[in-house]
């Protein structure tokens, strides 16, 4: 009745798990549950009190017909001896039965949630610490299905399978002790029966998990296709391409069908075939049993009823735990999956000097913590006195090198000085490593070779967070979060008042077209953003960056979606924020870079031009071809 | 519920077998209990081997029939709940494929996704739930009751008893905690948001350092997802202690009862209740119960998949509102485009139109360019007339026939439209181009991409014209893409050509070029261009300036520059600085 599966689409690079066990997840999964230790021991106590009472009704019948029943039997008067005194106990057993199935199934859920939200908020904790550069080289898909599907399965596992398989163990294990007292010989049939059943069965799972591989497959190369036709849905009404998108669809489907076909018919005969197996095991003990009890008289009629009882409540535990350890072996996968995750290398900030909100009074520094609108870096010292310097907004690059992948360098040798309160533009053809710039100084990529100085400090000697602070940085992919426009525009600043956001729209030139909006401030803004424009939309990311008033702003093609008329509105709005700070461009748009104080022409990585436009212009160098339209700009 | 069903088509019959053979099973399973109890009675009990050995025969059979019939069945449900699946998916994406634009509008492409996927997999499951267990179970029950009653029909009595106690649990499981479940998936479906939105936008969680914030606003979803699905489990897990009860009861009253009938019998079956009985009686109560456990089971599961049902739906139901109409006319004359009267609005019925009241005269042959600011309709203008959406009021004419009375393949083949959003799709450079045209010879698609001006850079590729494109065109460059999607429109031979801010990323020089090439190489064709540089637009024979829905003027460069303020406006601010 658990919610499962909802997320069925298998993530891009997600494994099928093996047939094997990871024993190093078992491990760290058991050190979650160390803190319940108490009530998982008593989980444990009441399983096996459960299955043991489930084998206690076997055993109960084959005593009520060999002690009691048969013997009265043939008597004249036949009344039977003690009859309530056994059936009492029986209910006695019965009751712990029932009150430890309901104590351990309901621990179980419990304590299951409990480490499932241990591990999800964990999972997500680490993961809000790791670097750029995993969500870089993940897939989004991939990420999340850490979440979904990886989550969902360890859920199931954690809270039904392991139960099930660890009572179901404990069911095997003590019909089996009662079948050897019982009839040692028997037990041996029984035993060789198993080992034939399983292999048979083994047999039918292999190939199911064969052909579920396959399905998963083709379940994945069928999304794909899905959704890149539905997302050229447009295209294809254009060009009447219709018909030509069904067939290579209906290859393609038909292909899933058929795998999914197969995978679901071996899996589904697997109950037939465990059922079955178990009349057999039932037929054959009763035939050999029959034997041995008329030729030899080794077994009793009442031994052979009770071992034919107890066959039966045999085979369910054994296809359970046969089905429950797919599910096992599928969770410990995703388990690892998860634990991957955390194990990842987070972001590391060695950073000590600290940047504050101060009062400067000629050369007297005081820190305070109101926003003052000035700030200053505090260095502390190793015998703990505290200087403070002023934070201007200089930024330096003395012969950096990069490169994302560890040989493959994508920035040679970046000398650029920006004076504070300059406006720095960087120009140059995709990949010539414009955001590249713009990633390595607020370190989301941290340099190879050379430094970075923030105000004559090395940005690695910053704490991180206090770096990112000073930074105000609007990006051309807005990423808007689930909430109100008002919610969203206070991210730059959570104690913001609503006076302040509106102020700060205005600054963006946004808040007319938000008063526009049906609901104004208050309009949900959800999934991303349907109802506004990807224009007004960096309107509001740039009104977010403004509420957050930072010294020093980076603008990565902020504007690429506004049409050049409302740019030249916005610009106005876009001066006035940048008035005093420090500010990156990176713009498609010569026409948004032309006022810049520093403009610098990017190629492969290098800097090959850099100065003023007019300055450019007169160099009559790559600039220049640019500004004639002579260059293609993409 | 029904419409989908419709999908079933050929799998009829295994759907219809599926049941059948369960329910062949289920007589198996019921009778092999009963003969187990005669094995028993007449066989051990008495000491009879022969007994024994033929009854154990027959029971061998009845298990190759069982399980025959067991598998047969599962064959059967995969064969059905697939091939249901299958259809079901082709005949949604088959309607898609009918969908006008104001269809795909309405449904956004992730939607769309999701339903032919996950609901359609999700409905696939429930269909092989249904087919096994709702016609097995049933019967199941219902069998288990009769042999109960023919074995002994005073015994029989307790299983009834045992039904209410579980219906009444069912039903207050039902009542109590599925709100909760379904509670539960809304929240999972936030916290899922909260993660997609943070694993998107992490540059900006990092950049305003918002990572604690984030942190605790995940939290608190989890905290709610672990409290009600606490509350939820505490409370299924009545379930269990309940099955078990009755379970017990069931073999405790009926050893009570049983052993006394067994005693007045003499352990005789012919005169009354036996041991074997006794035994077989135990298995009907568990096959009772598990029968009454999955109905609750796949009655839970139809109520989930419900939603998915729906989703379903709505995509099957979706009629398109732009179709051929009867007796089309199937010849595009030439060029000529004529807005009479035309308002338009996205939303039907509105009449808060984003086109107000546009009269245009065009002529074959022409070129026309258009621009005004973003959201000015200068798209919406232009999809009109290849019919990508219907006008609200008036009439577009291409040719001088209403494009409402043409065939639409035959009007789309006229009228190419290179739109703004263009896709390549995964595939070929030469396999992206024969969308155009399907029979185009290597030398049309040479002369096309001479014309878009794509030759060049194609031929610096290793592969040429059998360059592999990824998905969407991710590896080569937005000027490069906007080239090839012109030249994949040419191959077309349209005899309107319309692009949709089509040349944004290409430098003005190469602009120019195609422009040219359009003017000398396919001069009849109407030409029309919407772009946002001036440069792009300023040759045209005639300029149309969009403002809020409306045409504010319509004239040459020249005239525009002197009279018309927005095109001035514009003008300014594009050559600022004196570059020109």
């Amino acid at each position: 009745m658990a919610p499962n599966n909802r997320n069925m689409r298998p993530p891009k690079g997600a494994k099928i798990p093996g047939q094997k066990i990871d024993f190093v997840a078992v491990k760290r999964l058991l050190g979650y549950m160390k803190n319940y230790k108490l009530t998982l021991g008593i989980v444990a106590v009441c399983i096996i009190l459960s299955s043991l009472t489930n084998v206690a009704s076997s055993i109960f019948l084959q005593i009520l017909i060999d002690d009691y029943i048969l013997p009265t039997l043939g008597r004249p008067n036949p009344v039977i001896q003690g009859l309530s005194k056994l059936i009492l106990t029986m209910c006695g057993i019965f009751a712990v039965g029932i009150i430890s199935g309901y104590l351990y199934n309901r621990l179980m859920a419990v304590t299951s949630q409990k480490v499932l939200k241990e591990i999800r908020d964990e999972m997500f904790e680490k993961m809000q610490k790791l670097p750029i550069r995993y969500f870089d080289t993940n897939t989004h898909g991939d990420i999340m299905s850490h979440y979904t599907n990886d989550a969902d399965t360890l859920r199931q596992m954690l809270s039904q399978s392991l139960p099930q398989v660890f009572s179901s163990v404990i069911t095997i294990v003590s019909i089996l002790t009662t079948m050897l007292v019982t009839s040692w010989l028997l037990t041996v049939v029984v035993i060789v029966f198993v080992i034939l059943m399983l292999m048979v069965t083994g047999k039918v799972a292999g190939n199911s998990g064969k052909y579920f591989i396959r399905q998963q497959n083709s379940l994945g190369d069928l999304n794909g296709y899905i959704e890149e036709m539905i997302n050229g849905q447009k295209v294809i009404k254009v060009f009447c391409h219709e018909e030509k998108a069904k067939e290579e669809f209906d290859r393609k489907n038909e292909e899933l069908c058929e795998n999914a076909r197969k995978a679901n018919a071996f899996a589904n005969s697997l109950m037939p075939l465990m059922h079955n197996m178990g009349y057999l095991l039932y037929v054959i003990l009763a035939i050999f049993g029959g034997v041995i009890a008329v030729t030899t008289g080794g077994v009793t009629l009442g031994a052979i009823a009770s071992f034919l009882n107890l066959s039966r409540g045999f085979m369910q535990p054994i296809s359970q735990v046969s089905q429950q350890m797919n599910m096992v072996i599928m969770a410990l996968a995703g388990a690892k999956r998860i634990f991957d995750l955390m194990d990842e290398q987070p972001e590391t900030d060695n950073g000590y000097v600290g940047l504050v909100s101060a009062k400067i009074d000629g050369d007297k520094i005081t820190e305070c913590n109101e926003h003052t609108g000035k700030w200053a870096w505090k260095h502390p010292h190793g015998d703990g006195t505290i200087t403070y310097t002023p934070m201007k907004g200089e930024v330096v690059f003395d012969g950096v090198d990069f490169g994302y992948v560890q040989g493959k360098t994508v920035l040679h040798d970046i000398h650029l000085t920006a004076h504070p309160g300059q406006k720095i533009a960087f120009v140059g053809a995709t990949g010539a490593g414009k955001t590249t710039i713009t990633n390595l100084i607020n370190r989301f990529y941290d340099i190879d070779d050379g430094k970075i100085r923030y105000d004559g400090i090395n940005i690695n000697k910053i704490h991180k967070s206090d770096l990112r602070h000073s930074l105000g940085i609007v990006l051309q992919d807005v990423n808007l979060f689930t909430g109100t426009i008002m919610e969203n525009i206070r991210y730059g600043k959570l104690d913001a008042t609503d006076e302040e956001v509106i102020a700060a729209s205005k600054l963006a030139n946004a808040d007319d077209f938000i008063r526009m909006l049906p609901d104004g401030y208050n309009t949900m803004i959800s999934g991303d953003g349907g109802q506004i424009s990807q224009g007004q939309k960096q309107l509001i990311s740039i009104a977010r960056a403004a509420v957050a008033d930072p010294p020093v702003m980076i603008l990565d093609e902020a504007t690429s979606s506004i049409d050049t008329r409302t740019e030249s509105i916005v610009q106005a709005g876009m001066d006035s924020l940048m008035k005093g700070r420090t500010v990156f461009v990176i713009a498609h748009r010569l026409s948004t870079v032309q006022n810049s104080d520093v403009i610098v022409v990017l190629e492969h990585g290098k800097i090959i031009e850099q100065g003023t436009h007019n300055q450019l212009i007169a160099q009559k160098g790559k600039y220049y071809q640019l500004h004639t339209g002579a260059f293609e700009l993409d | 519920m029904f419409t989908i069903l419709k999908s079933v088509r050929q799998y009829k019959w295994a759907s219809i077998a599926t049941p059948l053979l369960k329910v062949l099973e289920v007589i198996m399973e019921v009778l092999i209990p009963y003969y187990m109890a005669d094995l028993i009675d007449y066989g051990i009990d008495k000491g009879n081997m022969d007994y024994v050995v033929k009854i154990g025969i027959l029971l061998i059979c009845f298990t190759v029939l069982s399980l025959t019939f067991g598998i047969g069945g599962s064959v059967t449900s995969a064969i059905a709940s697939t091939g249901f699946a299958k259809n079901l998916r082709k005949d949604m994406y088959y309607n898609v494929q009918k969908f006008s634009f104001s269809n795909i509008d309405k449904f956004s492409s992730s939607s769309i996704v999701t339903r032919l996927t996950t609901d359609v997999t999700n409905i696939q499951n429930a269909y092989q739930m249904c087919l096994v267990v709702a016609v097995r179970s049933p019967i199941m029950f219902t069998v288990s009751i009769v042999a109960a009653f023919r074995i002994n029909s005073r015994l029989a009595w307790i299983y009834v008893g045992c039904v209410p106690i579980l219906l009444i649990t069912m039903l207050l499981i039902l009542k109590f905690v599925h709100p909760i479940f379904q509670r539960v998936f809304q929240t999972y479906d936030k916290l899922n948001n909260v993660v997609q939105e943070n694993v998107r936008g992490i540059r900006v969680v990092k950049s305003f350092v918002r990572e604690d914030y984030e942190i605790n606003k995940f939290k608190n979803i989890s905290q709610q997802i672990f409290k009600d699905f606490a509350i939820a489990e505490t409370r299924m897990a009545i379930v269990m202690p309940v099955m078990l009860f009755c379970s017990y009861a069931c073999i405790i009253l009926i050893s009570w009862f049983g052993s006394r009938l067994i005693l007045a019998s003499g352990n005789n079956p012919a005169n009354g209740f036996t041991t074997g009985q006794l035994m077989s009686f135990i298995t009907y109560a568990t096959q009772i119960l598990i029968s009454l456990m999955m109905l609750s089971m796949i009655f839970v599961m139809v109520t989930l998949s419900r939603a998915s049902v729906e989703r379903c739906e709505e995509i099957l139901k979706e009629e398109s509102d732009i179709t051929t109409p009867e007796n089309p006319v199937t010849e595009v004359k030439n060029g000529d485009i004529t807005f009479k009267d035309v308002n338009f609005s996205y939303k039907k019925g509105s009449d808060n139109y984003c086109l107000k009241n546009i009269n245009l005269n065009i002529q074959s042959g022409e070129t026309i360019g258009i621009i005004g600011g973003t959201g000015s309709s200068k798209s919406s203008l232009i999809q009109l007339i290849s019919r990508l959406y219907d006008v609200s009021t008036g009439s577009v004419f291409v040719g001088d026939v209403d494009v409402r009375k043409y065939d639409l393949d035959v009007l789309r083949n006229a009228v190419a439209v290179v739109l703004q959003k263009n896709v390549l799709f995964s595939g070929t450079i030469k396999e992206n181009l024969r969308w155009g045209n399907e029979n185009a010879t290597d030398e049309e698609i040479r002369h096309v991409c001479q014309l878009a001006q794509a030759e060049e850079f194609i031929e610096q590729f290793p592969d040429k014209y059998d360059t592999y494109i990824e998905q969407g065109g991710s590896n080569v460059s937005g000027g490069q893409k906007q080239r090839l999607c012109i030249a994949r429109a040419l191959l077309k031979k349209p005899k309107v050509l319309i692009l949709d801010d089509s040349t944004s990323a290409v430098d003005t020089k190469t602009d120019a070029l195609i422009r040219k090439a359009f003017l000398t190489e396919i001069p009849d064709t109407t030409k029309i261009i919407i772009a946002q540089r001036i440069s792009s637009v300023q040759d045209a024979d005639r300029i149309i300036v969009m403002e809020n829905g409306c045409i504010d003027a319509f004239g040459t460069h020249d005239e525009l520059v002197k009279k018309n303020k927005i095109y001035q406006e514009i003008y300014t601010s594009q050559t600022k600085g004196g570059s020109k």
